[in-house]
């Protein structure tokens, strides 16, 4: 294991209470985002490709009326593609922006965490998932990544090897 | 019901003598409206003043609601004082002493106090209710109240028993303070106090405030939102019922279209609003432009209760303004200019609107100087924005179109108000960014009308849905012009392919076309028997883009894209079909601009084009033709006068040379096969019947045998100069194709040595001749001729080319062209009178046309001469006399201009 990080300002804010994530797996990573970000889940829906859009976003589906912009979790994380005929699921998260949806492998409990589990990404991460990651919660029996939503939809600011698409 | 503004009897003598406005018909329509918000408003004011006095009394140290008070009574003085009814501003002007006193701190809040102001707010209701009634404030002036409330002003307060006599205070009021207690401006009026017809009249007439309420914009885009909601759902259920065989479910789904198509409507109309919103600032503009030029303008406005949508409002509000304020500058002439053109010396300007298909139509149009079509051409040649050729082949209705260009303005004079060249583009620009269309219409010295034709809203849209790649697209109908089908191979071959950019010939003119399967990189298109063309406008442009399907037109509702798409040009949103499948909606200018069939944008297309300059100078038509071993060869079409065919029984033989009987005249013939390559084989020569272009020069003609005409084409060429063969000037690409150049003069002088004088030759020894031209390929022209008659060219491609020649070399005459670029030849010639040394230089101007060579070569000053561009003989014989005049004169320079 990496050395203590240092705790930035972010990640103490993070960890100031003991808090509920709704999680979900992607390639085998347990990932988990604050449940009062999350507007619901949903199974894999109809979408609309967008010619000319980044490789990242999967779609446009309709989420009762209201257009909702799907991001592929593994391609934001550089992972490789979804096996042959695994559906996605929706993770529909609100943002400043609207909402978004998340796809992902497979959806997990809601989780109760200590704030004291919390640590900051450690070095060696991959740079493409690190951005991403507020921290890390290390339960007892695996990690539980913690996505930074805002900055995962935020296409503009990403990782700049994914803009080369 | 709202009042209707008839029964406001106007003109309102308190009215009009308070504010100046001049223009009766615009100033009724706005008091009106002004008054109708006034009572609006203070019935509201009025209301929570009853609730807040109340409350006061009971919180007297309540120094915010004392404010609040405060203020309140202190607008509704404002106002009165503004709309000149003088009783309730007095009645409110003592009010408000009064409450200053309180709010100061100056004395302290008594029952009294409270009452009598009380009474002053049932006062200004009252006379309120009489001005919605009959617009006038009424016969009774509250003397007795005003003295009162004088009185209690000084500090001297009446007996409080007295207060309750005359005028009833609203128990109402006393009791239960609250939003519902004081029904707003419907206290009931005491009979004594008015005649009894009127009483009668106004209690049974609803006042304003009772049928209108105040809602706030945000709630009304929400239920816009929901009922898009809405028409969508129903969409999907219309769709989901051509699939059912229920009865049950038919009648319900379209008993419940019906209901949604009325909701629509209705919603859509809460956002409405009249167009006279924004006419009401017009009198005020049109008043002061008028008084500000000295003119005389009449503003007649029609169909201002036409009700467009409130986004739509607000962003015609300047376009608006602008056409309004170019009508003052540059329509309406001043009063006498008018008198001398027997016209009224009132200038007319009219508004008029009214709905049409489902659009608002709006016209303005003025009884002015209108716009002449040659002066906007001429203007837009000497600004470089359009091309000669172009100017020739326009029609009245496509040089009106010229004034919404950028850069363009008409102003001789530069106002403070309008003639900088910007304003009319952005007019248009701002009209077609919510979908509507500009159209201009004008008659010399009769006057000008500008059309607008405007969408009622935006949020819900017809759109053409389209297939490609097996995804559907919304297409916006406003952009939408035609569609055309072309079936099996012959129809695919319509498609015709310039340098790899497909083009489509559509009623004679070039389409640009574009794949849509390829614009959006969704690889090529698939092979289908039918190719499917959607014509599309964007901006100025018009193009084709070519589409898998076209299923149907749709009522669409436009949703945004999240910032994560925001970037890609080619969307303009997105929209949920009736199956409840996203599709994107395109954005046409951006899949123009994509595939390259629209220039980027206004702004670089300008920067563009100057830059460009030389190459647009350069597009000319070329007649082609084929002669000798020669497959492929042309003349610029300018300089052909006919194409003839003659039997070969016809030409005979003058001097051992072929001629032909032609109009009346002997017309030499020359084989331009034998003359290019001598010794081949002349097959021109023995065709029947023989293939003549004719060639005038001046007053003499000759024709040019060539074995088959082939075609006419434009294009923009570039010379490239091949080996010295005589008679050709090079090679350029036209068409695709190289093609060799003909040099008409050397072929002719070839053919006929007699053609030129041998006088112009002798004038010619030693003088240098600037040729000044932004066309490379007619600037060649020019110098190979003076060079054949033998003169020194100096060339120079625009006006800071020839200046910077002009002062490094000295130079016996000019030769430029009219629209020389940077400035033209005006420019030109004014920058070198401006200069010792360049002003005495004789300046030969070549005009495009006749018109102009006729028109502007005698009117404009500077030019010692004008002559046709093509006409060489004249040219050279003017060149000659020019010439010949410097050379005369020296050693002493002449100096036209210039005194020391």
């Amino acid at each position: 294991m990496a050395a203590q990080e240092p705790v930035t300002g972010e990640a103490l804010q993070a960890a100031q209470t003991s808090r509920q994530f709704a999680t979900f797996f992607v390639e085998g990573l347990f990932f988990g985002i604050d449940v009062l970000q999350v507007q619901e889940v949903l199974r894999y829906q109809e979408m609309t490709r967008v010619p000319l859009a980044q490789e990242v976003i999967e779609g446009l589906i309709n989420l009762r009326g209201q257009i909702v912009t799907a991001v592929d979790m593994r391609r934001r994380l550089k992972l490789p593609p979804r096996a042959d005929g695994r559906m996605p699921m929706n993770t529909v998260v609100r943002t400043e922006e609207g909402a978004v949806s998340l796809l992902v492998d497979e959806i997990g409990d809601v989780v109760e965490v200590d704030a004291d589990l919390f640590e900051s990404p450690p070095d060696n991460v991959d740079p493409a998932a690190r951005e991403l990651l507020q921290g890390v919660y290390k339960l007892k029996d695996r990690l539980l990544l913690i996505l930074d939503t805002e900055r995962t939809i935020d296409l503009a600011a990403g990782t700049p090897q994914s803009q080369k698409i | 019901m709202v009042v209707r503004p008839e029964s406001l009897s106007w003109p309102h003598p308190g009215i009009n003598g308070a504010d100046g406005l001049a223009e009766r018909s615009g100033t009724v329509m706005e008091d009106q409206e002004i008054i109708k918000e006034f009572l609006i408003e203070s019935n509201e004011n009025l209301a929570r003043l009853d609730r807040e006095m109340v409350e006061l009394e009971r919180r007297p140290k309540d120094t915010e609601l004392l404010a609040s008070i405060f203020r309140t009574m202190h607008t509704i003085k404002g106002t009165c004082g503004f709309l000149g009814f003088g009783t309730l501003e007095a009645i409110t002007h003592r009010a408000e002493d009064i409450l200053s006193q309180l709010r100061e701190g100056q004395r302290d809040l008594t029952p009294e106090l409270v009452t009598i102001i009380l009474e002053a707010v049932d006062a200004t209701k009252k006379v309120m209710v009489l001005i919605e009634a009959t617009g006038t404030e009424g016969p009774e002036t509250y003397s007795e109240l005003r003295d009162r409330l004088e009185e209690a002003r000084k500090g001297r307060l009446a007996a409080p028993e007295e207060t309750a006599a005359p005028v009833a205070v609203p128990s109402a009021a006393e009791e239960t303070p609250g939003p519902a207690s004081v029904p707003p401006a419907a206290p009931a009026p005491t009979a004594a106090q008015m005649a009894p017809a009127e009483a009668e009249s106004i209690q049974k007439a609803p006042s304003v405030s009772d049928s209108s309420i105040r809602v706030d914009v945000g709630l009304l885009d929400k239920l816009m939102n929901l009922v898009g909601e809405l028409v969508l759902t129903r969409n999907q259920i219309l769709q989901f019922n051509a699939q059912q065989e229920d009865s049950t479910l038919n009648t319900t789904s379209q008993r419940l279209n019906l209901i949604t198509t009325e909701l629509q409507a209705g919603v859509m109309k809460t956002r409405m609003q009249p167009i006279g919103v924004v006419w009401n600032k017009l009198p005020r503009v049109v008043r002061d432009m008028a008084s500000s030029f000295g003119k005389q303008i009449q503003l007649e406005m029609d169909g201002a209760d036409t009700e467009l949508d409130k986004t739509i409002i607000e962003a015609i509000k300047d376009p608006l303004t602008h056409i309004v304020r170019n009508c003052c500058d540059h329509g309406i002439e001043t009063p006498e200019v008018r008198a001398a053109r027997g016209k009224p010396p009132q200038g007319k300007l009219g508004l008029r609107a009214f709905h049409e298909g489902g659009q608002v139509n709006i016209e303005i149009s003025d009884d002015g100087a209108g716009l002449d079509p040659q002066r906007l051409k001429d203007k837009a040649l000497q600004k470089g924005l359009i091309r000669p050729e172009q100017a020739e082949r326009m029609s009245d209705r496509e040089a009106f179109g010229l004034i919404f260009l950028p850069g363009f303005s008409t102003a001789a004079t530069v106002t403070n108000v309008s003639g900088r060249g910007v304003g009319m583009d952005v007019v248009k620009t701002n009209v077609e960014k919510i979908g509507g269309v500009v159209d201009l219409v004008s008659r010399v010295g009769e006057g000008t009308t500008v059309k607008l034709k405007i969408p009622l809203t935006l949020a819900i849209i017809p759109g053409l849905v389209v297939t490609s790649g097996g995804e559907r697209f919304v297409i916006p109908q406003v952009s939408l012009l035609e569609l055309i089908r072309l079936e099996g191979e012959s129809g695919k071959q319509q498609i015709e392919w310039i340098q790899g950019t497909p083009v489509y010939r559509r009623r004679g003119k070039l389409l640009p076309i574009a794949y849509l399967n390829e614009v959006l990189k969704r690889g090529s298109a698939q092979e289908a028997d039918v190719l499917n063309i959607v014509v599309l406008q964007a901006e100025d442009r018009q193009f084709g883009l070519v589409v898998d399907g076209i299923s149907d037109t749709q009522e669409i509702v436009v949703k945004p894209l999240g910032k994560q798409l925001k970037g890609l040009s080619c969307y303009a949103g997105a929209t949920i079909m009736g199956d409840g499948h996203v599709s994107l909606i395109l954005d046409v200018l951006g899949i123009g601009q994509m595939s390259g069939v629209v220039r980027e944008s206004r702004e670089q297309s300008r920067a563009e084009s100057e830059r460009n300059e030389h190459a647009r100078n350069d597009r000319q038509t070329f007649l082609l033709f084929r002669a000798g071993p020669f497959e492929r060869l042309s003349v610029p079409l300018s300089l052909v006068a006919r194409l003839e065919e003659f039997p070969q029984a016809n030409i005979e033989r003058a001097s051992g040379k072929p001629v032909v009987q032609y109009r009346g005249q002997i017309l030499p013939l020359a084989s331009l096969g034998a003359i290019l390559e001598p010794g081949s084989q002349d097959s021109a020569a023995v065709q029947d019947p023989a293939q003549v272009i004719v060639f005038n020069d001046g007053e003499r003609r000759i024709g040019i045998l060539v074995d088959q005409i082939l075609d006419i084409a434009e294009d923009t060429i570039t010379v490239r100069q091949s080996g010295e063969r005589k008679g050709l000037l090079g090679s350029a690409v036209i068409g695709e194709k190289v093609t060799d150049l003909v040099d008409l003069r050397a072929v002719i002088e070839t053919a006929r040595e007699d053609w030129f004088s041998t006088q112009v030759r002798d004038s010619a020894q030693g003088a240098t001749i600037m040729v000044a031209e932004g066309s490379a390929f007619s600037r060649g022209l020019v110098r190979n001729a003076l060079e054949a008659a033998g003169y020194r060219v100096v060339e120079a491609a625009n006006n800071a080319e020839a200046l910077r020649e002009l002062e490094q070399r000295k130079v016996d005459a000019v030769v430029t062209a009219l629209d020389l670029p940077g400035g033209g030849a005006y420019n030109l010639v004014a920058q070198m009178r401006a200069v010792r040394d360049l002003a005495g230089i004789p300046v030969l101007a070549l005009a495009n046309s006749a018109e102009e060579a006729g028109a502007r070569g005698k009117r404009e000053p500077g030019f010692e001469d004008c002559q046709l561009k093509f006409d060489h003989d004249a040219m050279m014989r003017s060149v000659a006399r020019l010439a010949a005049a410097v050379r005369a004169a020296e050693p002493a320079p002449v100096m036209y201009g210039g005194k020391e």
